[in-house]
């Protein structure tokens, strides 16, 4: 015997989990149990087999693998007990993972079992089916099941109906089969049946649409009528729960109407009397009777129209939102959200209700609060509801900020009905939950003011007294100093003053002070601290009085630690110091911020960073920041002072464009397309820029000499001052070459090294969907190719779950990489990409050729696309 | 219903019960009931029964020491625009955890945690008769609970 196998009884194996202390001394038991258990195992042992596959339930359920218990489970199955049998088949709905082979075996002990004459043994083998059903196995069982929702028990049949499901779920072309057995079990009385019946008759009605219409013709009388019993059925003692008979019955049948109602006036029409009775008549003071309320307002709102009932409908709903029990309002904010869609009228009568919820202690209704109220935002009422939620921003706890937050910023950039509106607000947001709000909201704003321009002393003068009051919201404090370093003479001056507002007086020191106070600060992150330098420099020209003090601020930095902050203090310092004569022209107030482009962009990175994946997102990073962040401080330096705005602002343009042009080249590595030429080129023109090593002075003056007379380095210099801010926070170390060439990604020669290239194809197109194929050859073996596939979709639709398959003939290989998603953005926004990799191993005397399969989901119905491609370039 | 998955655990996170109706690895699985628990227990009496974590809604309710957790489908998260997608309904998801434990208590007199733990096996043949795949098979308490005293006798 074993010295193992002895084992211990299952009551003594909780009994010493439980006495364990620590997870350590768990795991020390569990580890010998497990060892004890794997031996009996192996000596094949009968005995205690019964009990070892229920100690092995308890340790799957603390979460230790078990996968060694599987094939006990089928021999237990395989036993000719019901005890055996029954552990058995609950061992294997439990412990099973989904290796194929241990499904194939246990097909065989089913189908035996399905046809045992004791209805207990078949109940089990019906349940571990419905539980476990793979699509082979719902191929091969169909029949057994079939024949079952006929059984003499009914409690076989309401399994068997469940059974049903699974089948047609794993394989929707045998739904056909179940159709006519399920108009039998809608007319039973038992409520199992009946329950699962109708469950069945949903699940059918969902996958097949001929399915449908045949239940909305045959049975929707039928099914009003078993709804009609069962309202009205006299207290059943077996089914009572809170004075009514089954709610689970009721709200099955409310559910199944509601699929049959929808889209159907006579079916429709059909139930509308008995849903004014439950809608009136449900006693509503305990849980069921609500459950089958909201499960009935669920069902009026989406069968066809009907005013009245629609009217009950959101009054029960109004009930609910004034219901003091929690679980009642979670679940009304939840129904008028749909209920928006049908009747937004009538939901805007509950808007103060739905603000309140808004204010709950509960986190659950304050999320869902919000999000309705963000639906029902419109032009007339933005105003007093964003009050409201400014005002509870600053009363909110931290963990709901963040939501809310968004929420309020994206409201306010949508609705916004005139600018001051719109900056007054985003100042109060600043001032509150600055720190939550993202880098693009502050990036419109900057861009929103710059455009203002009889708002911009206005602006500067409320950041200035905002940030007097809140100093730790370093957003504010970002747009505070960026506002101030442009238009801090309107700031001292009360320039432009408005009507409304109170006129303060503000020394050029104190604004000064302002920023100086923020890049002192040590807890501000190295932008923020940037952003200071070069709002000092500006307000250096600016405040001819202060010049001195501030040349004082910025030296201090001559010595920081921050390489970003050394270099521009050096910089800075120079200008300041040497250079007066071109300082006022190099500070000059930057040019207006284009807002369409910047809109344009924001949702082209927005979408970008939504479609790509993990990785390519990576890969792109550095253009996608660099976009962002880069915009409003394009130009800051603003070098091109003496040439007219359009150079300047292009010349940050530039810089996206360099940076669009080499994404495609960072993630694929084959695009020789023109546009790169020309960035290699700057990019020498810059090298050659910078290549003569300063003799004397610093850098900057060079810089700023060479800028005076050669006109690209400009843009040059644009691209390096703009590209240093966001570069800088990543890579403090590189020299400016070295930042230069990161941002250019791959070193720009690679694509004269890589030998012949072909030109990308458009490999497949359909109504929506456009494959294009992007080559490149590995010179080290002509016979590979590396093909890079982006799948975009025109369509107003996702389509979710997409998979593209292909197969080529046998000259050829392929290997397939993981895509970048699975989720297909609608209308172009985005795209995913795989990568393939064919060996043509007759290279040069065949070309590729390839066939193909699109399968996706579109609205959660499977579509599969076909096709051929056989336009592949020749020599591949 | 689109039940995936019940859960038991007691007032110190420890799971005295799990059933899933879709696959989860053992990571994925620990790694759930972890987040889930943390997130339940947390709440307080006042807070609603309902709590949304990544594409579940989680409804819960608790008795004494015990608290029952079951899984259904967030439409939300899955898609939503019409009524007549399958959104849960959470309240009937509570009447359904009361059902469970009346006839827990039906069969085990007054039920708590240790019934459970050193019925394990019983615990899951009464699920099993009252959720298949899902779905709600059985609201009876009577017809939930004849196999399980049927074996009683027999054994």
């Amino acid at each position: 015997m074993n010295p193992f196998s002895s084992g211990t009884r299952l009551r003594d194996m909780i009994r010493a989990i439980r006495a364990c202390k620590t997870a350590a001394e768990e795991r020390a038991v569990i580890r010998k149990e497990c060892a004890s258990i794997r031996a009996a195992i192996s000596d094949n042992d009968q005995t205690f087999r019964h009990r070892n596959l229920a100690k092995l339930m308890f340790i799957h359920m603390l979460g230790y693998p078990t996968h060694f218990g599987q094939m006990e489970c089928l021999k237990l199955i395989a036993a000719p007990g019901f005890a055996e049998k029954r552990i058995g088949y609950l061992g294997l709905m439990l412990l099973l993972d989904e290796r194929q082979e241990v499904l194939m075996l246990v097909t065989n002990s089913l189908k035996q079992d399905l046809n045992q004459n004791n209805q207990h043994i078949v109940g089990l083998a019906l349940c571990a089916l419905g539980n476990i059903c793979s699509a082979d196995m719902a191929r091969d069982l169909a029949p057994e099941v079939e024949k079952l929702l006929q059984f003499r028990d009914p409690n076989i049949r309401k399994k068997a109906a469940l059974c049903s499901i699974r089948i047609i779920k794993k394989v929707p072309d045998l739904a056909d089969n179940f159709v006519d057995p399920v108009v039998s079990l809608l007319k039973e009385k038992h409520h199992g049946v009946l329950l699962t019946g109708i469950q069945l008759c949903t699940d059918l009605c969902k996958v097949n649409e001929e399915a449908l219409e045949y239940f909305r013709k045959k049975c929707t009388e039928g099914l009003v009528r078993s709804l009609k019993d069962v309202v009205n059925s006299p207290y059943v003692p077996e089914y009572d729960i809170s004075g009514i008979a089954d709610p689970f019955l009721h709200i099955r049948l409310l559910r199944v109407l509601r699929i049959l109602g929808h889209g159907d006036a006579d079916a429709s029409d059909c139930m509308s009397d008995i849903l004014a009775q439950v809608a009136t008549k449900t006693e509503s003071h305990k849980n069921a009777g609500n459950a089958i309320l909201y499960e009935c307002v669920g069902t009026i709102m989406s069968v066809e129209d009907n005013g009245g009932l629609r009217v009950l409908a959101i009054n029960i709903l109004g009930r609910f939102l004034s219901n003091r029990d929690n679980n009642i309002r979670y679940v009304a904010l939840n129904m008028l959200m749909k209920a928006i869609a049908v009747d937004a009228q009538a939901v805007q009568r509950h808007r103060a209700t739905i603000l309140e919820c808004v204010k709950d202690l509960d986190a659950s209704i304050r999320k869902r609060a919000l999000e309705l109220v963000y639906l029902l935002v419109n032009e007339s009422n933005v105003k007093p509801l964003m009050k409201e939620l400014v005002d509870y921003l600053e009363v909110s706890d931290q963990g709901f900020k963040g939501d809310l937050t968004a929420k309020i910023c994206s409201i306010v950039e949508k609705f916004s009905p005139d600018k001051i509106w719109y900056i007054d607000q985003m100042l109060k947001v600043l001032s509150e939950a600055g720190n939550f709000v993202k880098a693009s909201v502050w990036h419109a704003l900057v861009v929103v003011i710059t455009n203002a321009s009889n708002l911009q002393g206005y602006s500067v003068r409320s950041l200035y007294r905002a940030i007097q009051i809140s100093r730790d919201q370093e957003t504010l404090i970002r747009v505070a100093v960026w506002c101030i370093g442009e238009y801090g003479d309107m700031l001292v001056n009360n320039i432009e003053m408005l009507d409304i507002e109170e006129p303060i007086t503000v020394t050029e020191s104190d604004a000064v002070d302002v920023v100086e106070i923020a890049i002192k600060n040590h807890s501000l992150n190295l932008t923020t601290r940037a952003m200071c330098l070069i709002a000092l420099l500006k307000l250096s020209s600016r405040f001819p009085s202060c010049s001195q003090r501030i040349k004082e601020i910025i030296a201090q930095y001559k010595g920081s630690l921050l390489l970003e902050l050394q270099q521009r203090s050096v910089e800075f310092n120079s200008i300041i110091g040497k250079h007066k004569n071109i300082r006022s022209a190099l500070v000059e107030r930057m040019p207006v911020l284009d807002e369409a482009t910047y809109n344009g962009r924001r949702a082209r990175s927005a979408s970008a960073a939504v479609s790509t994946s993990l990785e390519f997102a990576s890969n792109l990073s550095n253009g996608v920041i660099a976009r962002t962040d880069v915009a409003p401080l394009v130009d800051l330096l603003d070098m091109g002072a003496d040439e007219p705005v359009p150079p300047c602002s292009s010349g940050g343009n530039f810089l996206l464009d360099l940076i669009d042009v080499d994404m495609p080249s960072s993630s694929s590595q084959s695009g020789t397309t023109q546009p790169q030429k020309s960035g290699t080129d700057v990019l020498l023109d810059l090298l050659s820029a910078w290549s003569p090593p300063p003799q004397k002075g610093s850098p900057t003056t060079d810089i700023i000499l060479l800028n005076q007379d050669d006109k690209p380095s400009v843009n040059a210099l644009d691209i390096l001052s703009s590209s240093m801010v966001p570069s800088g926070e990543a890579k403090p170390t590189g020299p400016y070459m070295m930042d230069l060439l990161d941002v250019f990604g791959p070193n720009p020669a690679t694509p004269e090294e890589s030998g012949p290239t072909f030109p990308p194809i458009v490999a497949y197109e359909s109504s929506a969907l456009t494959i294009i194929f992007n080559f490149s050859k590995r010179p080290e073996n002509p016979q590979m190719t590396d093909i890079e596939a982006m799948f975009t979709n025109k369509s107003s639709d996702v389509y979710t779950d997409f998979v593209f398959q292909a197969a080529v003939p046998k000259f050829l290989q392929l290997h397939l990489e993981p895509a970048s998603s699975n989720t297909l953005p609608a209308s172009g926004y985005g795209s995913i990409t795989q990568k393939l990799h064919v060996t043509n191993r007759q290279h040069g005397k065949k070309s590729l050729v390839m066939r193909i399969r699109l399968s996706y989901k579109l609205n959660n119905k499977a579509v599969l696309e076909e096709g051929q491609i056989s336009n592949f370039p020749r020599d591949l | 219903m689109g039940i995936r998955f019940v859960l038991m655990v007691n007032k110190q996170g420890q799971t005295r019960l799990a059933q899933y109706y879709e696959y989860l690895t053992l990571e994925e699985r620990r790694a759930l009931e972890g987040e889930i628990v943390r997130k339940c227990l947390a709440r307080n009496e006042q807070q609603c029964s309902f709590v949304e974590h990544r594409t579940y809604k989680i409804v819960y309710r608790r008795y004494a020491s015990l608290f029952f957790l079951v899984g259904v489908d967030n439409e939300e998260v899955s898609r939503a625009h019409t009524f007549t997608i399958m959104c849960p309904n959470e309240l009937a998801i509570l009447e359904f955890i009361h059902l469970l434990v009346e006839t827990m208590d039906r069969h085990f007199g007054n039920v708590c945690e240790l019934d459970i733990m050193f019925h394990l096996e019983k615990a899951h043949f009464m699920l099993e008769e009252m959720v298949m795949n899902g779905c709600i098979v059985e609201t009876s308490k009577a017809n939930i609970l004849a196999p399980i005293q049927l074996m009683d006798k027999a054994s």
